[in-house]
Order: structure tokens, then sequence, then C-alpha cells
């Protein structure tokens, strides 16, 4: 990526072109897109919006390249992803995608250090680099010193963290956040939007799927999805600063309470 | 994704349920243990009896008349009379192949000493016998030539025999009676215990062949021939100047078949040592059974593993795991456990083998080659029972497998 934000020309990262998504059940199909357009430029903060039912995951599960479009195509940096193989599918979501996923999805009884280091043990990185790209990517969510802790010991906000970290180590170019602040309390949710929107401004690319229309806020574009069509797409002309929401909340010791309780 | 990480993996994942994971392996450990310590009896068993039948004699030769034909109906095995003392005479003068040559009558008969009784086998023998089967008398004395040669009424007497007649009293020089015939006591044997077949030596009466032959049986044909080659090398030599001895003695002409049976050590040995072969082998292979059900365990629990698992194989495969890592993954995962199940089963049977050989006078011994098969045998059982949990991870869909809960 040559320095997106400031290039004058948009360069298109994602782009769906009509594309449909069907699904068979008992022999019953259900329309869940029904021709989608839509392109996605480098740089871009996204927020996908919808309401149960409307094609929202459904259309994440594409960009996503967790599943397949049944017609039309999807090309990520230019090349078409919707024929691929599903290893091929596996290497590109390693390489191209982070993934932040509402329930964290972090192993149980693993440590932070590991969980981020996964990612990398596909890509087929040497150890010793693996440790030292997880311990960056921990110490820039703010998590430094808690490497080894496992995710059961850590708040719902440090486990979002290690999902950030752990969607970040292999530098994709795009990340994938599903309803990331649904587990999590007000200010927690304000710090995770306060790293997205940290991660955005260095360069990379984000897609947030969420129904909550204070979190679309913090970012820049907000598409509108109802039943498998593109409702709405605008630009957010004065998104939130989540620095300066962080200060609105009442000072907490919040936080404080809570190691205590865990104590 | 390179090998030591996928083993390194796998050994974490089965180090999170340390009691599932040995309770699977213990399978594959009874398994392993079980043909290790089964085929060391097998084994144990094989080289006691060779040993016993090394200390019948050395380079034993045995000569027993044939079966005879009577009308067309086969009889049993020396049931024909047609072996003589003069034959083993002829042996002894005419085979330069062989050291010592004994004749043998058998028979079995009561003995009465005081108010003891007892019956056991009573075998007439010539001045060889002793040498030819290498026995030895432990107190008293063998007989003498002028004692075999005219039938005198003396025994040599078993350890069994001794026992149970006298007790502590010593026997050498009292009378006892067999079958009525009065005989003078004047050797006690060397104990040898009981043969691989569970018979015991020690319950036997020598007397002069004659003694035996003529005054007690009143038959004129002897039972068997008992000889000793000058080596290891000269007993197939033996057999066949013995073989040419008695065709012409017994006047055989070319067509007819020999009218006796010559068996030498090595003839029994081999005998025994294929009826204990497959008992090894069916010994080992009821263990085996214990492997495969061991491997059944296995597949069990992966499965169990891998339905438990389901979110974490989500997770990888969104993360870009391939099939294939999640393949490798889950079969490495089958095979180290069985593999140290396989290893903790090879120091069970080792420590086993050694348990039994403290116990018994068996020396079971470890066998090499059943450590290294029934290892990888387990390895196997690995790989072929990990195969279908291993497959059905592989194919789980990412969006399902991260749904579930």
């Amino acid at each position: 990526m040559s320095d997106p934000a400031k290039s004058t020309k948009p360069v298109p990262l994602l782009e769906i072109k009509g594309v449909h998504k069907t699904y068979f059940m008992d022999g019953v199909s259900v329309k869940a897109l029904r021709g989608i357009n839509l392109t996605i430029n480098q740089g871009e903060f996204t927020s996908i919006m919808g309401a149960s039912g409307s094609g929202k995951s459904t259309l994440m599960n594409i960009l996503g390249c967790l599943d397949r479009p049944t017609k039309g195509s999807y090309l990520i940096e230019s090349h078409d992803v919707s024929k691929l193989s599903k290893d091929e599918l596996a290497v590109i979501r390693n390489k191209k995608i982070g993934f932040i996923f509402q329930g964290f999805n972090l192993l149980s009884r693993t440590s932070a250090l590991e969980n981020v280091e996964m990612p990398m043990i596909y890509a087929g990185i040497r150890s010793s680099e693996r440790r030292a790209r997880a311990m960056d990517a921990l110490t820039s969510v703010g998590l430094k010193g808690r490497e080894h802790h496992q995710s059961n010991q850590l708040s719902g906000g440090q486990q979002q963290r290690v999902a950030i970290a752990r969607s970040l180590v292999n530098r994709p170019s795009l990340i994938l956040a599903d309803e990331p602040t649904g587990n999590l309390d007000s200010r927690s949710s304000v710090e995770i939007m306060g790293i997205l929107q940290n991660l955005n401004s260095r360069g990379i690319t984000i897609v947030l799927i969420t129904h909550e229309p204070d979190i679309v806020l913090f970012s820049r574009r907000k598409i509108h999805l109802r039943d498998g069509h593109i409702l709405s797409d605008d630009p957010i002309l004065n998104s939130l600063k989540a620095e300066e929401e962080l200060a609105k909340l009442p000072p907490v010791f919040e936080e404080a309470e809570k190691e205590a309780v865990k104590a | 994704m390179n090998v030591l990480s996928v083993f390194k993996l796998a050994l974490i994942s089965l180090g999170r349920n340390k009691m599932r994971s040995f309770l699977t392996a213990l399978g594959i450990i009874i398994g392993v243990g079980s043909v290790i310590t089964m085929v060391g009896l097998g084994l144990g068993a094989y080289s006691s009896v060779q040993d016993q039948i090394s200390k019948m004699g050395t380079n034993l030769i045995m000569i027993s008349p044939g079966s005879s034909n009577q009308r067309g109906m086969m009889m049993g095995m020396g049931s024909m009379t047609t072996l003589k003392e003069a034959d083993a005479q002829a042996i002894q003068m005419e085979c330069p192949s062989l050291a010592a040559v004994s004749p043998i009558v058998r028979t079995s008969a009561q003995i009465v000493f005081a108010s003891q009784n007892w019956t056991s086998s009573v075998m007439g023998i010539g001045v060889d016998y002793l040498t030819v089967r290498s026995w030895a008398v432990e107190t008293g004395r063998e007989f003498t030539e002028r004692e075999i040669k005219g039938s005198g009424k003396v025994c040599i007497i078993g350890k069994t025999v001794s026992d149970n007649l006298f007790g502590s009293v010593n026997p050498i020089g009292k009378v006892i009676r067999v079958k009525k015939m009065p005989m003078e006591v004047v050797g006690v044997l060397v104990s040898r215990g009981q043969t691989g077949m569970g018979q015991d030596q020690d319950d036997i009466i020598l007397a002069p062949l004659t003694t035996i032959q003529r005054r007690m049986m009143g038959i004129t044909n002897i039972n068997m021939i008992y000889a000793s080659a000058r080596s290891d090398s000269m007993v197939d030599s033996g057999k066949e100047e013995i073989t040419r001895v008695l065709r012409h003695r017994h006047r055989l002409v070319e067509k007819e078949a020999d009218d006796f049976d010559i068996r030498t050590q090595a003839d029994m040995a081999a005998m025994a040592g294929s009826t204990l072969g497959i008992i090894t082998l069916l010994l080992g292979s009821i263990a085996s059974v214990s492997l495969i059900v061991g491997g059944i365990g296995i597949m069990n629990i992966m499965l169990v593993s891998v339905t438990e698992r389901t979110r974490e194989i989500g997770i990888r495969m969104a993360i870009g795991a391939r099939g294939q890592d999640i393949l490798t993954q889950f079969l490495v995962e089958a095979v180290a456990l069985s593999s140290v199940g396989g290893i903790m089963g090879i120091s069970l049977g080792v420590g086993l083998t050694h348990i039994i050989t403290s116990f018994t006078e068996w020396p079971v011994q470890v066998s090499i080659p059943a450590v290294v098969i029934s290892f990888l045998f387990s390895a196997v059982v690995g790989i072929f029972f990990g195969l279908y949990p291993a497959w059905k991870a592989s194919h789980l869909d990412p969006i399902e497998a991260l749904r579930f809960e």
C-alpha cells in the first residue's frame, strides 16, 4: 500500500459485482443476497448495517472468503476470488484478511501470545520471527506484559484486543470486524473502536459489521442492507473520535474494580 | 507448517486432557505390553524345552522299532518286536561315528519296601546308558559290567522313587521288591526334574537289561536303543550307519521300508520348536487383538475431540488453516497418542517380563522383534484409526464450525 490515505485517486481493494447468494435448505431456496454491487477502496473504514435476515452475515462470509457467491464476482486487489477452491480461499484468508469476531474466538486455555502466533504458523513463518511479531502486535494493542495470560484470564476488552493483535500479525490488506463490540461494555467498546480507528489511520482498510448505530458513527462510510439489497450507501461526514468520546465517559475506577472482583 | 510445530501442537493439546489421553492410550499400553509379555513367555518356554532336549544326552540318537502292519491295520509306533539286543551290539561294533550304545526295555511295576509301595516305570539298560544320557548317580554307584551281563538283581532309583519309598532313610544297600523280585538298591540318580512336557524324569528305576527283559518281562526283543554320536557333526553319519547296519541285519531288500525308526535330538527339538512356535504365534495374535481394541478407543476419543473442538477448528480455518493442516493436526495427535502408548507399553511389557522371570524358572526373554513390531504396529493403529476423525475435522465448513456452541 503506497500511502493510500493521502493518494488522490482511490485504489479499489474489494470489488463486488452482481453478487447473489442462494441457500438451499430442505428443498427450499433462500435468497440471502440479491445482486450486490459494492466497491471498497484501500484505506476506507466502512460499516455495514442491517437487521437480522438482511443478508449482513452472508455478505460478511463472502467478503471474508469463508463462502463463495452463487452468482457474480468478487475481486480482492483485482484478483477474482469467487471461483477459488477451499484451500486457495484459506490461503487468501491467511494472508489478506484479519478477522475480529463478536465472541472473540480465541483458543481457550492458550496464552495470548500463542493465539496471536497462530496465523503465522499457517503462513509458515519461522518461530523466532513469529514470537517477535506477536510481541509487537500485542504491544501495539496495549497488552504488553500480558503475553502469557491465558485467554480465560483476560477481560472481554482484553480478549478482543488479543483478537485484534491476531488479525494484524500477517499484515492483512483488510480487517473484517463482525460485531466486535457486541459483547463489551460501553467503555471497552469505545476503546476497541479507538484501536480500529488508529489502525485505519495507518492505512489498513476496515469493514465493520454491526447493528449498533452509535458504533457506526466511529466509521467513515455507512452501508445499509435490507432483504439482500443495498438500501443506502452514505459517507459519514463528522465521524466520532474515540479519544474524545473516551474523555467524555465518566472517569472510571471500573477497571480497578473489575480486577478486584476477579481476584 | 513444519513437522516440529505440528508435533508440538499435538502434544500441547494432548497435555490439556492428561487423564483422558492416558486412559485412551491405556488400550495401546496394555496391547503392546501383552504382546511383548506373551511373545516373551512363548520364547521362554521354547528355550526351556530346547534346553531340556539338549540335557537328554549329548548328540543322542534314539532307535525304536517301526509300526507293525497286521493285515493292513497299522499298529502303533514301536509295536514291532524286531529290535534285539544283538542289534544294539552290532551297532556298537560296526558304527564308527557312535561313542556309546545302550539297549533299553521298559515296563511299569509296583515297587514295595517295608510298608511303603509305589508304582514307577522300570527300565532295563545296557552298560553305557548313563553315558549316553549324560546322567550320573548322586549317591551310591553305577552298575558293574558283571552285574549287567549276569542279570544281577540290583537297581538304581530316581529321586522321586527314593523320596516316596524311603523318605529320609538312606536307600543304598536296602532291598526292594520290584514286581515281587527282590533287588538291591545300589545308587540314586541325580535329580533331573520335569521334562518340558511335564513328565517327571526322576520317577524311574534302572536295572540291568536282561534282569528286566528275561526275568521280569519274559521277552526276547528290546524296546529301544539309545546311542550317542562322537560329536555334533557325526550325528547324521551315525544315523546313516545305523540304518545300513539294521537294514542288513533285518535282511530288508531294497524296496522294503525300514522296520525301525531313528530320531535324533535335533529332530525332537525341531518338533517341539514348531509346536511352541505355533503357540507363541497364537499368544501374540491374541494379544494383538487388544492393540486393535486400543485403536478403536483412540478413534472414539478422537471423534469426541473433533466434536468438542469444532469451534477451535472453525477459528483455525478462518485464520487460514487449510484442510490438510487440520487433517495433519488431528492425525498427528492420534499417532502421538498411540506411539506414546506404544512406548509406555514397551516399558510395561519389559517390566512384566522381568517380574515373571523372577517368579518362574522359565528364562522369559524380551524379544527385540516383538518390541519393534508392536511399536510400529501401534503407530500404524494410530494412523489407521486417526484417519477418519481427522478427515471429518478437515471437511468441516468453517462458517458452521464458527457458529458451533
